[in-house]
């Protein structure tokens, strides 16, 4: 069964990366450019996983997340935090916004792989 | 770090992209910060346009790029909490910094070694900025090296050769699904790593009625036999760390692998030995020791973290669109295919004009109707394909502001820079190679243009000299103006040296424009001390000739005291031209058509004679000067007469007319421009060449060029003159 990713991100190069990691390895990718965007994507598609980074313009990955979960469908919906600092409180802020886990930046393709793999089984 | 490497590689082309980018809006931000802006999303943008690079670098190993855009982040995200105040002198160090961060991108990208000490100073200059707030936040950064997750593994390995068997005591949590976790995934990933066997504790589960559904009530025991640190297992739980209780024993008594491990561990490892697995207390794993295991860690030891990450926790941004455009990347070259295309078929409609033309159809059958149509698509097509090519000027000039901010520091002087016409869009081969001219002359504006402070104070200025960069739009070109309010060109000085340096004769007389063109002399330098600044051996005449190169222009208005100021002029497109065909003593020539005011047949009264080579002729009750393009193109003597010779009026847009005399006017029509290459000579008044619709080439005049060109001649057509004189 392909799994369906959404995948957030400002920068092109990270969700281009992130393209190039998912592709290959049978997922099936949706990108948006910041939260705005991504919530306007999820409507026309239900993921199996979500990834977000977290500076982002219009509406950041906090916010982002805060959304997604205020949706009924997707309140247990795995979403993965993309970030460059592993600080603990930023991880428990993530975590208080209701993120599942997270990916620290640069990633590796087969740890993002795996983390995807862990949390949609 | 990838299996294939093209994508990477197309990624990295693009990664560099985005990085000019994301150094354009953070110019953009700085210059709205000094500008005074101090909304949560200035700070932001810029913020995040370091923070992305940083990113990005990370990402293709770039370590010199992210340790310095993590220092430069690190400053910037104390001025985002509002815990440091980007006053003045801190704008002036994170100008440079971006400066300097451009400047690593771009080695970056050529491949260039940067040195290892490299940015020290500027970085030390950031540090400065946030002082003892730095200090504090630097020492946790030190503090977490993140080799360790390699020694976690090394003692597992040596002290139990044998297989471990550890018993995982995992108990959910309320929160653990409201972060979208699930128990069971955690269950089979542990399962995934060695033998498993799990034991599912459901004595907690309440009654139906009393059930909660979003409660965890069952916990689980795990005994596992695996050849893996406790590390691993624990990474398995990593996400959920502090959602659950969770404890890890190791059944078959090997040391505690993990020394660095929190305390709660530790005494349930001499328990293990004795007692079953489910009773030990469970100890609960606190989120602070949810340190330990950090995998991805290991892959970027040597990116620092930021320094405070508790400021992330700013609120969140107001929206602010970044003028956000969907776009499709195309590779250069395929549009360079697109262009020349386009120039084949507009040569082919013309041949197809001609032979139809041949045919003797009437201008209203069909046919010539449908080629009317077809030359309206044709230019339709060709204004949009040289729309793909178009950029703004504004990264250009985004260049400039920065040339002009090191430039105003060399020589000291204080200079406001303004731009103008940012948005004006010029083809991106014009952009590319505008940049090193602008830049000499951005850097001779500040360093001869404007004056000392002492100097402009002494005569009542503004201490601040002013340099100005416009770009705009005008009949079908693109005109760049850079002008400073400095004390215009002392025309006495430049003529002396003129004369000194034999660059004209002795005794000549020169009016003011032709003195300022004095500058664009190959060998001449006004400085008399040579600054390290603008002495370069680049004089105004590369400036020139690179323009020209461009089928551009630029011409020098100064005015004495108020300031000096270049015109650059360019053609929009490189590749098609409006042009009137015409023939002159058997050569079919090429005249952009926009210079083309009028036309005339001459008179018998029509005509002046000033000095023997120099005709005026009379249109409207004013004098134009009249040249004969034969005779300067050097294609034939002078005519006896220039009674009944068909004359163009042409308007440049300095607001020079000329009269050109021509043989005859063939057509108007658009012409394929064919550069010529530097193997030919490049001969004064000729921009390019053309093919027309019957397969002939023809020359294209840039009649600005011309005239000036037959002003540099004054003795050999004097001596034609004479010529003709000694005949008659």
């Amino acid at each position: 069964m392909t799994l369906t990713v959404l995948a957030v991100d400002d920068s092109r190069t990270m969700r281009d990366m992130i393209r190039m990691c998912l592709v290959p390895a049978g997922f099936e990718v949706h990108l948006a450019d910041d939260g705005v965007h991504g919530v306007e994507v999820l409507e026309g598609i239900d993921p199996d996983a979500i990834i977000t980074d977290i500076n982002m313009p219009r509406m950041d990955g906090f916010g982002f997340i805060d959304a997604v979960r205020k949706q009924d469908d997707h309140r247990a919906t795995p979403i993965l935090v993309l970030t460059t600092e592993s600080a603990p409180e930023l991880k428990q802020r993530a975590r208080n916004a209701g993120a599942t886990g997270w990916i620290v930046k640069p990633f590796d393709p087969e740890k993002l792989v795996k983390a995807l793999t862990m949390v949609t089984g | 770090m990838s299996d294939s490497n093209d994508p990477m590689a197309e990624i990295r082309a693009s990664f560099f992209i985005e990085c000019d980018e994301l150094l354009e809006a953070l110019q953009d931000g700085l210059e709205q910060l000094s500008e005074g802006a101090d909304d949560p999303e200035t700070i932001n943008i810029v913020f995040r346009a370091v923070h992305s690079i940083k990113g990005g670098a990370g990402a293709f190993g770039l370590e010199s790029l992210v340790r310095f855009a993590h220092s430069y982040e690190t400053v910037l995200d104390e001025v985002r909490s509002g815990k440091l105040d980007a006053d003045s002198e801190a704008q002036k160090v994170f100008y440079q910094a971006a400066d300097h961060l451009s400047d690593l991108v771009r080695m970056s990208r050529d491949g260039e070694e940067i040195p290892a000490n490299d940015g020290e100073d500027l970085i030390a200059a950031l540090n400065a900025l946030v002082g003892d707030l730095a200090q504090d936040d630097v020492e946790p950064e030190d503090f977490q090296p993140l080799g360790v997750a390699i020694s976690l593994d090394l003692p597992a390995v040596d002290d139990a050769p044998a297989t471990p068997v550890f018993l995982v005591d995992f108990k959910p949590g309320q929160e653990l699904f409201a972060t979208g976790n699930e128990p069971q995934m955690l269950l089979r990933n542990l399962c995934d790593l060695g033998q498993a066997e799990v034991t599912c504790h459901v004595a907690d589960l309440p009654h139906l009625d009393q059930l909660a559904p979003e409660t965890p009530y069952f916990h689980w025991t795990i005994r596992l036999e695996a050849a893996i640190s406790e590390a691993e297992i624990r990474d398995v739980f990593e996400f959920v760390d502090g959602l659950c209780e969770l404890t890890v024993t190791q059944e078959n008594g090997a040391a505690p692998d993990n020394p660095d491990l929190p305390a709660p561990d530790a005494p349930v490892n001499d328990e293990a030995d004795a007692a079953p697995p489910p009773e030990p207390a469970p100890a609960p794993v606190e989120p602070a020791t949810a340190q330990a295991p950090k995998p991805d860690l290991e892959l970027v030891p040597t990116t620092p973290k930021p320094a405070s990450p508790a400021d992330k926790t700013s609120p969140a941004k107001p929206s602010g669109p970044a003028g956000q455009k969907s776009v499709v990347r195309v590779d250069l070259e395929r549009i360079e295919r697109l262009v020349n295309l386009v120039g084949e078929l507009v040569i082919n409609q013309a041949m197809l004009a001609q032979s139809l033309d041949q045919a003797g159809l009437s201008p209203h059958s069909d046919a010539m109707n449908g080629l009317e149509e077809f030359q309206r698509l044709t230019r339709d097509i060709q204004d949009s394909v040289m729309m793909i090519r178009a950029q703004p000027v504004k990264s250009l000039f985004q260049r400039m502001s920065r040339i002009v901010r090191e430039a105003s520091a060399a020589v000291r002087k204080e200079v406001r820079f303004v731009t103008d016409g940012e948005a004006t869009e010029v083809d991106k081969t014009v952009i590319e190679r505008l940049a090193d001219p602008l830049t000499h002359m951005i850097r001779n504006a500040v360093d001869h243009g404007l004056e000392s402070t002492e100097d402009r104070t002494a005569a009542g200025k503004n201490p601040v000299g002013q340099v100005r960069l416009s770009a705009a739009h005008r009949s079908g070109r693109v005109i760049i103006e850079v002008a400073d309010d400095g004390g215009g060109i002392n025309r006495p000085r430049v003529l002396g040296i003129a004369k000194s340096k034999g660059l004209i004769p002795a005794d000549a007389t020169l009016s003011d424009g032709e003195i300022d063109n004095l500058l664009f002399l190959p060998g001449f330098s006004t400085a008399s001390e040579v600054s390290d600044l603008s002495g370069r051996g680049v004089g105004m005449d590369v400036v020139k000739t690179s323009i020209q190169q461009l089928g551009g222009r630029i011409t020098i208005t100064s005015e004495k005291g108020k300031g000096t100021s270049f015109s650059i002029s360019l053609p929009l497109t490189l590749a098609v031209l409006d042009g009137m065909v015409v023939n002159v003593a058997g050569e079919t020539l090429v005249l952009p058509l926009n210079v083309v005011v009028e036309t005339l047949s001459l008179g018998p009264d029509d005509v002046q004679m000033l000095r023997p080579g120099a005709h005026v002729v009379r249109v409207r009750g004013g004098f134009v000067p009249l040249y004969d393009l034969g005779v300067m193109l050097g294609y034939r003597a002078p005519r006896d007469s220039l009674e009944k010779a068909i004359v163009l009026l042409i308007s440049l847009e300095d607001g020079t007319r000329a009269a050109l005399v021509i043989d005859g006017i063939q057509d108007q029509r658009q012409v394929v421009i064919k550069g010529l290459d530097d193997s030919f000579y490049r001969a004064p008044g000729i921009a390019a060449a053309t093919i027309l619709g019957d397969g002939r080439i023809a020359l294209i005049l840039d009649p600005a060029d011309v005239i000036a060109a037959s002003g540099n001649f004054p003795q050999a057509d004097l001596s034609i003159m004479e010529r003709k004189v000694v005949n008659d």
